[in-house]
């Protein structure tokens, strides 16, 4: 059931984003800042919180769930650290993602070649 | 000759209506079927990664949800890097664009094209192209958001 509610839930987040692309020209990268910022938005609101006990993984593994661990990562440090969570939290929050998409980018653009498009 | 004209005119605004409503609808339809499709399989995935975390290393919430982040992240990187996430990528549209994959392979796919313009400015700076203004944007509203809380709701 978790599973299902997962795949729902992610499966709907992407239709969104396919809707945007087919019928507003926005390019990818513009649909990815948009969503990543909506989830910080949705979640500074409380609404994201429920989607996310909703759909598990379906909603933390799109982008506005990259939002919501911000969001939530800011909150959190502003309760145990005061103003200086503000700033501290969303990073510390989602540190581990970050650092791996830069590690990882990085070595996979060093080792691969781009393939030639046919 | 004008009446030719309004004529021609005529038939030009009749297929280009026709031209805007039957293809893109269909196109859509399958389009967000894919994105569907695509996007749910890559949460289950994730999902499951997220109970092997939780219920097999004892890993809380936070700590199961960054590492589930970190091997998509990894799994996207390898499969753009051989070149088979474009490949999915282009049946997919969002549902390969939207998940915490699509965000690797923005990172990993202009790095790989612009390697040629050496390591610093080719790798390092192109990695960011779409990673950086998420990363502008989204730091910067969470640090609202941390904010607000401080000064209003806590």
């Amino acid at each position: 059931m978790e599973y299902i509610r997962a795949f729902i839930t992610g499966g709907l987040i992407c239709v969104i984003g396919q809707i945007l692309i087919d019928k507003t020209n926005l390019t990818s990268a513009r649909i990815l800042v948009l969503f990543a910022t909506l989830g910080v938005i949705l979640t500074g609101l409380g609404i994201y919180e429920h989607v996310v006990e909703f759909g598990g993984a379906g909603a933390t593994v799109p982008l506005p769930g990259f939002g919501y661990a911000l969001a939530k990562g800011a909150i959190k440090g502003v309760k145990e650290m005061g103003i200086l969570g503000a700033f501290s939290g969303g990073i510390m929050a989602t540190a581990g993602g970050i650092a791996a998409a830069i590690v990882f980018g990085y070595l996979t653009a060093v080792l691969f070649d781009p393939k030639s498009k046919n | 000759m004008e009446s030719l004209d309004v004529k021609q005119k005529k038939i030009n605004q009749e297929y280009q209506k026709y031209a805007n409503s039957i293809p893109p609808k269909s196109n859509t339809v399958t389009n967000c079927a894919m994105a569907f499709l695509v996007g749910g399989i890559i949460c289950t995935i994730g999902q499951a990664i997220n109970n092997i975390a939780k219920n097999y290393y004892n890993m809380n919430t936070e700590e199961a949800s960054a590492t589930t982040s970190i091997t998509l992240i990894l799994i996207a990187a390898l499969l753009t890097g051989l070149g088979l996430y474009e490949k999915i990528g282009k049946r997919a549209g969002a549902g390969s664009i939207v998940p915490i994959t699509g965000f690797s392979n923005s990172i990993v796919s202009p790095a790989m094209e612009h390697k040629r313009e050496g390591y610093v400015m080719g790798i390092g700076a192109k990695m960011f192209s779409v990673a950086g203004p998420v990363l502008v944007y989204g730091v910067s509203a969470s640090v609202v958001v941390g904010l607000i809380h401080y000064f209003f709701i806590k």
